[in-house]
């Protein structure tokens, strides 16, 4: 075999991958597209999954629908890639059954926050110890580029074409009010700081949060100023200022130039999480307690 | 089994307790629900139940949760169920298409009640029949058993979770709020008369010889969670590997496999009783408490002559086709009452060979005898 493939069209420079058994190499090339930030998100829960003390099947990853969806059936893990909006409560049934397995939903804005937004609060209001990967895009990327409940206020997309009138989430404030353990947002240019906090969610008891903000290039960037890969890269270099103990009620993001984007892990609490209170409910019924 | 399961014997008892003292015999441990009348009883009682055998009852923050949480607690391992009635059980139609797709076992109790939308939440219909097999989207195979009695609710629940776990997909229990709420006389069998069926599970080492979906076999071992199976299970229209396609011999070969594991093996999960049948000219099609009302009036036709005998459906998806074929061939009319305006008759005329008669009345209570008893009095003559 030659040294360069050519696989689908595409230059497949290596043959192979420090991952690739992480990896379900025969699914590559990937479905997104140049520029796009998922990839880096990917590779950052691996490196988590590789650094983690917990056994790599005891991992399982789940995806609802969109472009970031596709993060699950890549790994080559235990992987389900479900409906839209639903990985979460998915996650939550089978969290409950078998604590002892390390559930992380991989998923966009628009499944965690928009459709999905109900089961996104519930799961960080009961603290289920499960951890939430969101990507957020601004806009659903998948479909073609519509707006959502991340994409900030003017911001144009294929359905807001005279600019967004809809107050978007500030998502971090919305988990952390929810009660979740642990809550931090980075974007894709911080790719150590962001593999060093799904380790972390790995670790935390409780539902454990993280919004990834990253580049859509195509349908996104093209019509709000960041048409290049490295044009939104450039903003987060700019723009991103690391505060873990930032007031949570002030850091929504608009992407207005000379606006701060704040990164951090915001919070990292120990609360009793739902499995742990199920635990110790399930040993009174057990025992013998009646209502 | 657990000393904590409802002990062979004879009780007196609501229909909702009794599907949940069956579910527990079964198996299940793991139950997701939202409140809602008339089938409450059962997540109350599952709530105070379940974590006393090991299980978990969780209430969700609705049905597309209880739905989604059943499946993935179904592939890690558990049987898995959740209860509902018309409203939610629409909510529930996007992920019970996940769990035919990805080929989950769970069981899916609907208590129904009256009319479209809000409609009576707390009086009896039977208007979710066609919503149990065509209410999700694209082209699934359904499977629902109608129980008409506490009795028979305790027993198909049973028989539920057995057909779930062979067939790995969704299976429902379509009851309604008279048989949900009615209390009546309930035998437990002996434990070792009673057949639970375990579901065949996928290890690592198998999947050298074999991939997880394979479309050739009707029947496949599941892989769950956390066994080293590393299997990638999708939503989409996936491979025999489970990875998403578009290839349009792959998409015919999986939707044969899901579709033909069921109707390859309807028999095994058709369950009807026949009475009065022997010499019966006319006979009576019914399910659910209809059936209560139709041997009511089947009884009644016939002191006063009629020769007529009821068939009782005890699953009516898939369609018993051959036996509605088989007895329309053998009476010269065909009876079908139903609390609805008119479902379960649609694939009767399909398959019979005689003129079919709908007796419907759908305003939230039973079908009076008397009503049944006039059409047949009408077609007799």
């Amino acid at each position: 075999m030659s040294e360069l493939q050519v696989l689908a069209g595409r230059e497949i420079i290596a043959q192979s991958h420090v991952r690739d058994t992480l990896l379900r190499a025969e699914r590559l090339p990937h479905i997104w597209c140049p520029g796009c930030g998922i990839g880096i998100v990917l590779g950052a829960y691996a490196h988590a999954v590789e650094r983690s003390s917990i056994p790599v099947e005891k991992h399982v990853c789940i995806s609802g629908i969109g472009c970031t969806g596709r993060v699950s059936g890549y790994m080559n893990l235990d992987s389900f890639h479900t409906t839209h909006g639903r990985a979460i409560a998915f996650a939550t049934g089978m969290a409950l059954f078998r604590p002892e397995l390390e559930i992380t939903v991989i998923s966009g804005d628009g499944d965690i926050t928009t459709i999905g937004g109900n089961h996104l609060i519930h799961a960080a209001r009961r603290n289920v110890d499960i951890n939430v990967i969101m990507v957020n895009n601004f806009n659903y990327g998948m479909t073609g580029g519509q707006h959502g409940a991340t994409t900030p206020l003017e911001a144009k997309t294929y359905t807001t074409p005279y600019g967004n009138i809809e107050t978007p989430f500030n998502v971090p404030y919305l988990v952390a009010a929810a009660g979740a353990s642990f809550v931090a947002r980075w974007t894709t240019l911080h790719v150590r700081q962001l593999a060093k906090a799904v380790e972390r969610m790995m670790e935390v008891e409780g539902f454990a949060f993280l919004e990834v903000v990253s580049p859509c290039p195509p349908t996104f960037g093209e019509f709000n100023g960041f048409p290049e890969a490295l044009d939104m890269m450039e903003y987060f270099r700019k723009h991103c200022v690391v505060d873990h103990s930032a007031d949570l009620s002030k850091i929504g993001i608009g992407l207005k130039p000379g606006e701060k984007l704040v990164v951090g892990n915001f919070v990292d609490r120990r609360r009793p999480s739902y499995q742990e209170l199920l635990e110790e409910m399930r040993g009174r019924a057990m025992g013998g307690e009646h209502k | 089994m657990s000393e904590k399961l409802l002990k062979p014997g004879t009780y007196f008892m609501m229909g909702n307790m009794a599907c949940v003292e069956a579910a527990l015999i079964a198996g299940c441990r793991f139950f997701a629900g939202y409140p809602i009348t008339p089938s409450s009883e059962i997540f109350e009682r599952a709530s105070l139940r379940f974590p006393q055998v090991g299980g978990v009852a969780v209430e969700m923050e609705d049905e597309l949760g209880s739905m989604a949480a059943i499946i993935g607690a179904s592939y890690a391992g558990a049987k898995a169920m959740t209860a509902t009635s018309g409203p939610g059980f629409s909510l529930m139609m996007e992920n019970i298409g996940l769990a035919f797709i990805m080929e989950a076992p769970v069981v899916v109790v609907n208590v129904q009640r009256a009319g479209p939308s809000t409609g009576i939440p707390t009086l009896v219909g039977q208007g979710d029949v066609m919503q149990a097999r065509w209410g999700s989207h694209g082209d699934l195979e359904t499977i629902a058993y109608c129980p008409s009695s506490v009795q028979e609710f305790f027993d198909l629940t049973i028989k539920a979770f057995n057909t779930a776990e062979r067939f790995r997909t969704p299976v429902f229990v379509l009851a309604d709020q008279v048989v949900g709420m009615m209390w009546e006389r309930l035998r437990v069998p002996q434990y070792e008369e009673i057949e639970v069926v375990e579901r065949e599970r996928l290890s690592p080492d198998m999947l050298g010889s074999r991939p997880p979906f394979d479309y050739s076999q009707d029947f496949n071992p599941m892989p769950i969670v956390g066994t080293g199976c590393r299997v990638n299970v999708d939503s989409l229209t996936h491979d025999e590997r489970g990875y998403p396609t578009t290839d349009h011999a792959v998409s015919e070969r999986m939707l044969s496999h899901l579709l033909g594991k069921i109707r390859n093996h309807a028999h095994e999960i058709w369950r009807w009783e026949e009475q009065m049948m022997d010499d019966a000219e006319i006979a009576v099609i019914a399910y659910g408490s209809t059936a209560r009302s139709a041997l009511k009036a089947v009884k009644t036709a016939r002191s006063r002559g009629i020769r007529v005998g009821l068939v009782k459906l005890l699953t009516i998806w898939p369609f018993p086709d051959e036996l509605i074929e088989k007895i329309s061939q053998k009476v010269n009319a065909i009876v079908v009452p139903e609390i609805n305006y008119g479902q379960l008759i649609h694939p009767v005329k399909e398959h019979a060979k005689c003129p079919v008669v709908g007796v419907n009345w759908a305003p939230g209570s039973l079908i009076e005898p008397h009503v049944i008893v006039d059409a047949l009095e009408v077609i007799a003559a």
